[in-house]
């Protein structure tokens, strides 16, 4: 500028530098503005961002094998799965005290088909596992109970394992909830273990008290392994609990004492039990959080040298996103060829007259989506009104009918038309604002028709082609239920496969990872947009 | 009309007529001849056709009927970016998507100039506006005042031989219009351009034009230069609508010798010049100026008649004094008269008698 002659900053009348005064009269403005939207705020961020967020929490985390299988998990993390070795002893006794848990929280058949997404199968072998937990171990179970009565009392585990505290005030109706005794759990570790996971298990599940309930036959498992591990935890007790467990200890050593091996009766459930991929799996997702959602997402898996694309055959979300993209693009597209000339009729029309038009245009919004998606079934099929027409006008032969639907050329059809009004309305409301003084003084100028369009009229509409395009673009990329109906095979998009996952394989961890993605291409989209046209040039009116 | 005369024309309307609905006349037989060079305001109030007429011009609307001429040729079929007519509009219409260097330089690319040409002639018209150096801006970092000038030079710069400007200084204030007048007329003058120029003042258009159609309802009413426009006003509505007036209604008496005898319908008989009554019994209003009342019974002539006058009230405004006077029972008679050292103040409620020369003392239509 010609009268900016002066060098160094340009200082405001109180000495402080020009642009800071600036910035600090913009900020009291900002704080007035942020104050104004906070409510909205608020509730956006109640009903829209915790939700994605716990989306994209969900689509990293796992602690579902963890939370359910506790203890397999820790006795799996020293074992090889190609090392060849077979599963050891004390995973399968570890698999038996989570199993009989869960399956009394009926958790047994959820984390089966969490590990079912990775290994096929998986799902089965739990299932049964769950339905045989309650017999293992009642060899021992019998064993105890006919050295002496008192196995069978509840009391008698009460008095070996709860805290003396716990116990003091136990049997009533708010019973707190079970603690254990620490000689307990020093000297059994393993039987205190699954006993107050039991006792635990049946005040939650059933508000129960292990004061009146018969422990399950894997305690006594337990407790019969413990003994052995430590033949000299009777001394840790006193009384009556001593005198038992030192005559188990010694009936425990004799050699008419029956045993029998976990990892066989896992084998007779399921002789699957005993394939290293299975505990491979275990091992793999034993983490809290997992990445595996989303390499299965982007079609990779976990090998054992790491992640690895997937077999051909089953690589499907890379071409699905790539379709969505593609097909998206085709729509916005057609919209903007079909929506353009409708809007610059709208808005050059008079008043009235337009807003009759615009109830034309707004008319698709009043009737059902499914209805409009219906008839486009109904007019494209190769039984349907456009093909009858063209045979009947001898375009096409009777045996050639064309293939318009149950593909992408149904979707993308059915899908421009009911996303055209929200290319037509912003378009609308821009080139309203566009006064028509400037075509003529564009023409004045000595401008063709033609330039005065592109180089005035074009120009000042783009803000409305490119709200247009932003909305249909992104409606379509999320859209669902258009290319499910019309879509065929070849015409779904990545959305179909987010809510399959969601409401029938529910794979929420892979649907909410698929969703993440979506938001990141959307997003990543977006800030090309925004580079390349820059989003201040978008403009709803 | 002389064959030399038509010749000179330059802009030409004949027995032109424009309707939008069908149904009524917004321009009803306009015919109008300008040579080449004048500067011709049209002025009237709204909605009398004004813009309708300059749309017709330039192109933008066609003509119901009629032929409009540019230059001698018919142009009712050429399409406006032909015509080669620049054009200010109202709201400037600079294009908010393009610079104002790029603004002016948008009709020189559409005609093919080279680069530095265009260039050129980018920096002569914006210059000449004194906005050479704002060519980097777009519209809205501008001035309303700054725009116009823009819009203005946008206007010149493919030198145009006619500019056609729809009220372009309605959105400015009175300082920056008064300047912006200056600067249209004295561009307009060195530039050697035909000028249309619409607007609704009257005082914009007595100082600017070299001659004003006063529109109304369709129908030019009068095409005069200035003073004559405001001196001799052709009918009672350009006396009106030009400057201030008083009238009395009357009723013609006789006509003779250029002179007409008009009785005032509260009985008084006055001496007027008849403008457009013709015979005795017609209706007429009598339309004087403020400043040519005089009631200084030196300074009034002899013969000339002189009425009673009651002052309802003095208006001090610092160059001149407004009186307001019942005058043959109305009340809104207005007299002018200088500040002068010699001049009595009138008081409220004194009697007086007020006389003028015939010559300015009109009788127009009823
Ligand atoms: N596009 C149009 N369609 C219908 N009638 C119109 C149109 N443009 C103008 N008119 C009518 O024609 C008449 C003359 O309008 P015009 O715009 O020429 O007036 P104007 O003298 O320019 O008034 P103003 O001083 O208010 O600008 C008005 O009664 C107006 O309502
Ligand atoms: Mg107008």
């Amino acid at each position: 500028m010609s009268d900016m002659t002066q060098t160094g900053p340009v200082l405001a009348a109180d000495g402080t530098p020009l642009k800071r005064s600036l910035a600090r009269a913009l900020r009291m403005q900002k704080m007035r503005a942020l104050a104004l939207i906070a409510p909205l705020l608020l509730f956006v961020l109640l009903t829209f961002i915790l939700p994605i967020a716990d989306m994209l929490f969900r689509s990293v985390e796992n602690s579902i094998v963890t939370d359910t299988l506790p203890r397999t998990t820790v006795a799996v993390q020293a074992y090889d799965a190609d090392s060849g070795e077979a599963p050891s002893e004390a995973m399968f006794d570890a698999l038996a005290y989570d199993l009989v848990v869960a399956a009394e929280r009926k958790e047994h058949t959820r984390v089966g088909s969490r590990l079912n997404y990775e290994n096929a199968g998986i799902s089965s072998i739990f299932r049964k596992a769950g339905r045989s937990m309650d017999d293992m171990g009642e060899i021992y179970l019998d064993q105890f109970v006919d050295l002496d009565k008192a196995w069978k009392e509840p009391e008698t585990f009460v008095a070996l394992f709860a805290d003396p505290d716990w116990a003091a005030e136990a049997g009533g109706d708010d019973e707190s909830r079970f603690a254990y005794s620490d000689t307990a759990a020093e000297v059994l570790p393993g039987a205190t273990d699954a006993y107050a996971a039991w006792a635990r298990t049946i005040q939650d599940q059933d508000g129960d008290s292990p004061t009146k309930e018969k422990p399950w036959a894997p305690i006594y498992m337990a407790l019969y392994k413990d003994l052995v591990q430590n033949p000299d935890a009777p001394a840790a007790f006193g009384g009556d609990t001593a005198a038992l467990l030192s005559a188990a200890v010694t009936a425990i050593q004799a050699p008419e004492w029956q045993t029998m091996s976990t990892r066989e009766a896992f084998a007779e459930i399921d002789k699957d039990w005993l394939d290293p991929e299975v505990w491979r799996t275990i091992k793999t997702y034993s983490g809290k959080y997992t990445n595996g959602y989303f390499l299965n997402a982007a079609d990779f898996q976990k090998g054992p040298n790491g992640p690895e694309l997937r077999p051909e055959l089953e690589r499907i979300y890379g071409t699905l996103f790539l379709r969505t993209m593609i097909m998206s693009m085709a729509i916005t597209v057609s919209c903007i060829v079909l929506g353009y000339p409708v809007a610059w009729i709208l808005a050059n029309l008079p008043s009235r007259t337009a807003n009759v038009l615009m109830i034309l245009v707004l008319l698709p919004f009043w009737t059902s989506l499914l209805v409009r998606t219906s008839a486009w079934k109904v007019m494209l099929q190769q039984q349907g009104v456009i093909n009858d027409v063209l045979v009947w006008l001898g375009i096409v032969a009777d045996d050639a009918r064309l293939v318009m639907i149950n593909n992408q050329f149904g979707t993308i059809v059915a899908m421009t038309h009911i996303l055209l009004p929200f290319m037509i309305l912003p378009m609308y409301s821009v080139m309203q604002t566009i006064n028509p003084s400037y075509l003529r003084a564009a023409k004045s100028l000595g401008a063709t028709n033609w330039t005065a369009f592109w180089r005035v009229y074009f120009p000042q509409s783009v803000p409305g082609i490119g709200a247009g395009s932003i909305l249909v673009f992104i409606l379509a990329i999320g859209y669902y239920i258009t290319p499910e109906l019309v879509g065929g095979t070849k015409g779904v998009f990545i959305s179909n496969r987010i809510a399959f996952h969601i409401s029938q394989s529910l794979n929420w961890g892979l649907a909410a990872a698929l969703g993440t993605i979506l938001l990141v291409v959307v997003l990543l989209l977006y800030w090309a947009y925004d580079k390349i046209v820059g989003i201040d040039n978008v403009k709803l009116g | 009309m002389a064959d030399a005369s038509k010749s000179d024309a330059f802009v030409e309307f004949e027995r032109v007529q424009k309707s939008y609905d069908g149904e009524t006349l917004v321009v009803k037989d306009l015919n109008l001849t300008m040579p080449k060079g004048e500067f011709l305001t049209m002025l009237g109030p709204s909605g009398s056709g004004k813009t309708t007429c300059l749309m017709m011009l330039a192109g933008f609307e066609t003509a119901t009927h009629g032929d409009i001429r540019l230059g001698g040729t018919s142009i009712n079929n050429i399409p406006p970016h032909k015509r080669g007519i620049g054009m200010v509009f109202q709201n400037y219409a600079l294009f908010p998507h393009m610079t104002i260097a790029e603004n002016l330089s948008f009709p020189l690319e559409v005609r093919k100039l080279g680069k530095s040409e265009r260039e050129a002639k980018v920096k002569r018209a914006l210059d000449m506006v004194e906005m050479g150096s704002f060519g980097g801006r777009r519209p809205s970092q501008l001035s309303g005042g700054q725009q116009q000038r823009v819009a203005l030079a946008r206007a010149l710069v493919f030198e145009p031989e006619l500019v056609l400007m729809d009220e372009p200084l309605g959105a400015l204030d009175k300082q920056l219009r008064e300047k912006m007048q200056f600067e249209i007329t004295r561009l307009a003058h060195d530039l050697g351009i035909t000028v249309v120029y619409v607007t609704h003042d009257q005082t914009e258009a007595l100082t600017m034009s070299d001659r004003v159609a006063v529109f109304n309802d369709g129908r030019i009413q009068q095409l005069a230069p200035p003073d004559q426009l405001y001196e001799e006003p052709s009918n009672s509505f350009v006396a009106q609508f030009i400057g201030e007036n008083n009238t009395l209604e009357g009723t013609v008496k006789e006509i003779s010798g250029g002179r007409a005898l008009v009785q005032l319908d509260d009985g008084e008989l006055i001496t007027a010049t008849p403008v457009n009554v013709s015979e005795a019994g017609q209706r007429t209003r009598v339309s004087i100026r403020p400043e040519r009342v005089e009631y200084n019974k030196d300074r009034l002539q002899e013969g000339v008649h002189t009425l009673k006058a009651e002052v309802l009230e003095f208006i001090y405004m610092g160059d001149i004094f407004r009186t307001r006077l019942r005058v043959a029972g109305n009340d809104e008679f207005i007299i002018k008269t200088r500040n002068a050292p010699d001049q009595t103040r009138l008081q409220p409620g004194q009697q007086i008698e007020i006389g003028w020369l015939p010559e300015d003392c009109r009788a127009l239509d009823a």
